[in-house]
């Protein structure tokens, strides 16, 4: 029981409006505000605050992507991981990168680095996949413990509430195990001051997906980026009787 | 030219201006406002921006109005913020500070002001006191003071100016005559910002002869017999911190509470104040910062003549200057703070320099801003005048622009 893995993406940051190349291949990315993703500084926090419950000895940060995925280890560095792993991947291999992808190099690390627990954010805010999570678990044959709102360490057990369409679900599964967090799970402390200073000596082991075994080859191949359409203007109408021809004209009903 | 608009409204993170190529082959450039101010700094000052930024946007933006309305000293956020480091910034770390240097000092508060810049400057002046107390002072006095104040369990205040004394600071009144182990202060310090709510003053004195050479800096705790304060001044801007009168009646200080030596005090003043020049610089920069952006936002969503303002050639060179000069104003700041930090020659002349250009340039900004939004401008339910009504004061005090000096 000692080791958790937290997965951190760099995404275009939320607050951005994001725009689409003129060569619709993608959204534009050069000169950008970029952050982590938020979902993944939920599962951050999660992971460190259950290291401050002693309830795990270290927090690995793993991000996979360019160069600047660094930044972004070293953010959750800084909010209290202990050391972390830079899965190099660049160019046009980083622009294909996929929840598939990403799955079997988190499955591949989870087994050499002995973890117990790998938590993820439940999606990307750039995608919104909502896959990693659930492939790395099957790849690696392990319980799922997704959308979650409460983690509870039983033993050699994770006892997840899960927020789901219904309403809340708990469930009781064995470690080792992956878990996505959900929005209401945490808040994300800031990282201080003297945490982003002792962060600086903390390591980030840097490696190749070839080093971990693991095909990046993608399936899918992007045919074309498009904003969704414009938002068209409503009409107003004066009677019911206006908006249930205007309604039937429109071929609604 | 046309200006395009990314963000959501309130919260906006980055200010992107767009200029098409036009007949006359403008060459296309975009420059995202909250990347630029990243533009040259390390991966830790990044870092320590990020912070910044998010802690103002979760934690002052959402108040900075109703601080100002109600006159709140916002001691919670405050001690919030001092839990992240914020409260000796440049302090060493052995009595609780962060021990960073002066650039990153800037960043931070920048950063910070584009929530509320009158907290943060009011934030600054306690870090300049704190340091003070951690360069000047001896081991007790360093261990006494300094760790409380940087988890600002206690706040400070800076007290030099009197009724009688502002830019010509030297010909300070108040006088502390030692008898036995105790200087007896007697007289008064005018618009002393924290004052009567704060804890720790560090109080500029005369212990000797007429001029700069006769003033120490002694440290005077609240609850101190004799210590009083004035009214609480009703202020145009800075309504997150209370400012008053520090009075001081046959007020007894220990000896042992002076920092450095006697007739070292001006000398202790002036080098608190050229950091503190950076830092209100700095908190100019945040709030300008804010106020282009505010004004963008104005810009796409007020229509005019059948089209948004956004399409408006003047108002778009307008917003293009603003954007350069809160870029030239910020170049100068940091390159203050970094020779500040590098004990240059040139540090204090490019401290004052820094000041005196940045908080104009950002006030103009600001109220050019202001001016943008037409009407709404001029109402409280919008932020920019707020910031207009808060960084005014920066153009005055911590070394007037506009000197009277002979």
């Amino acid at each position: 029981m000692s080791r958790v893995l937290v997965g951190v993406k760099r995404v275009i940051d939320y607050a951005v409006k994001v725009r689409v190349k003129p060569d619709h291949s993608g959204v534009v990315t050069d000169g950008v505000k970029h952050s982590m993703n938020p979902f993944c500084e939920i599962a951050v926090e999660e992971a460190v605050k259950l290291k401050e419950k002693k309830l795990f000895k270290e927090v690995v940060a793993v991000s996979c992507g360019p160069a600047q995925a660094t930044e972004t280890i070293r953010t959750a560095l800084a909010m209290g991981c202990d050391r972390g792993i830079h899965v190099e991947v660049t160019g046009k291999d980083y622009e294909s990168l996929g929840p598939l992808q990403v799955s079997k190099i988190f499955a591949a690390l989870a087994k050499k680095e002995e973890a117990s627990l790998v938590i993820l954010g439940k999606q990307a805010i750039d995608d919104d996949c909502n896959q990693t999570g659930q492939m790395t678990a099957a790849l690696l044959d392990w319980p799922q413990g997704t959308f979650a709102s409460e983690v509870e360490i039983e033993g050699d057990k994770v006892k997840v509430v899960r927020e789901i369409d219904g309403g809340l679900e708990t469930i009781k599964i064995n470690m080792p195990a992956v878990v996505t967090a959900d929005l209401r799970l945490n808040t994300p402390r800031y990282a201080t001051l003297p945490n982003i200073m002792k962060a600086k000596k903390k390591k980030i082991a840097n490696m190749k997906p070839a080093d971990l075994g693991v095909d990046i080859v993608s399936r899918l191949e992007v045919l074309r980026v498009d904003e969704p359409p414009t938002r068209l203007a409503g009409v107003k109408v004066e009677t019911v009787d206006d908006l249930v021809a205007k309604l039937k004209e429109s071929g609604t009903i | 030219m046309i200006l395009k608009s990314f963000g959501k409204n309130g919260q906006v993170s980055q200010v992107t201006l767009c200029l098409l190529k036009t007949k006359h082959c403008i060459p296309l450039t975009v420059i995202d406002l909250e990347c630029q101010s990243a533009h040259g700094l390390s991966t830790e000052q990044r870092e320590f921006q990020k912070v910044a930024f998010d802690f103002a946007a979760n934690e002052m933006t959402p108040y900075m109005a109703e601080w100002d309305e109600k006159e709140i000293f916002p001691v919670e956020t405050m001690r919030k913020a001092a839990q992240l480091g914020f409260g000796g910034i440049y302090v060493q770390p052995e009595v609780g500070g962060s021990g960073l240097s002066r650039l990153d000092t800037s960043v931070i508060f920048e950063a910070l002001s584009t929530g509320c810049a009158s907290t943060t400057a009011y934030i600054s002046i306690h870090n300049m006191c704190n340091w003070m107390i951690d360069t000047y002072g001896n081991i007790e006095q360093r261990e006494k003071f300094c760790p409380e104040l940087c988890t600002m369990n206690k706040f400070a205040s800076y007290c030099l100016t009197e009724p009688g004394s502002g830019s010509d600071a030297a010909s300070l009144i108040t006088t502390a005559k030692l008898e036995g182990d105790h200087y007896v202060l007697n007289g008064s310090k005018a618009f002393i910002s924290g004052g009567g709510d704060t804890d720790v003053y560090v109080v500029m004195c005369r212990t000797g002869g007429k001029g700069a050479k006769g003033i120490s800096c002694v440290v005077v705790e609240k609850g101190t017999p004799g210590l009083s304060f004035g009214k609480k001044e009703k202020k145009v801007g800075w309504n997150s911190q209370p400012t008053r009168a520090v009075i001081f009646e046959d007020c007894l200080v220990p000896v042992t509470n002076r920092l450095g030596q006697e007739g070292q005090g001006f000398n202790i003043a002036m080098s608190g104040l050229n950091g503190g020049r950076i830092n209100i610089a700095s908190c100019s920069l945040g709030a300008a910062h804010a106020c282009v952006q505010l004004a963008r936002d104005h810009l796409l969503v007020r229509k005019q003549f059948g089209e948004t303002l956004s399409n408006n050639q003047f108002l778009q060179f307008k917003l293009a200057e603003m954007a350069t000069k809160l870029v030239a104003s910020r170049l100068l700041v940091r390159e203050a703070a970094l020779a500040l930090q590098e004990g240059r020659s040139d540090a204090v002349s490019l401290c004052s320099m820094a000041k005196l250009f940045v908080t104009d340039e950002c006030f103009n900004i600001c109220n050019q801003a202001l001016q943008m939004h037409g009407g709404y401008g001029y109402l409280k339910d919008y932020a920019v005048q707020q910031f207009v009504r808060d960084i005014r004061v920066h153009q005055i005090l911590e070394g007037m622009n506009t000197p009277c000096s002979p």
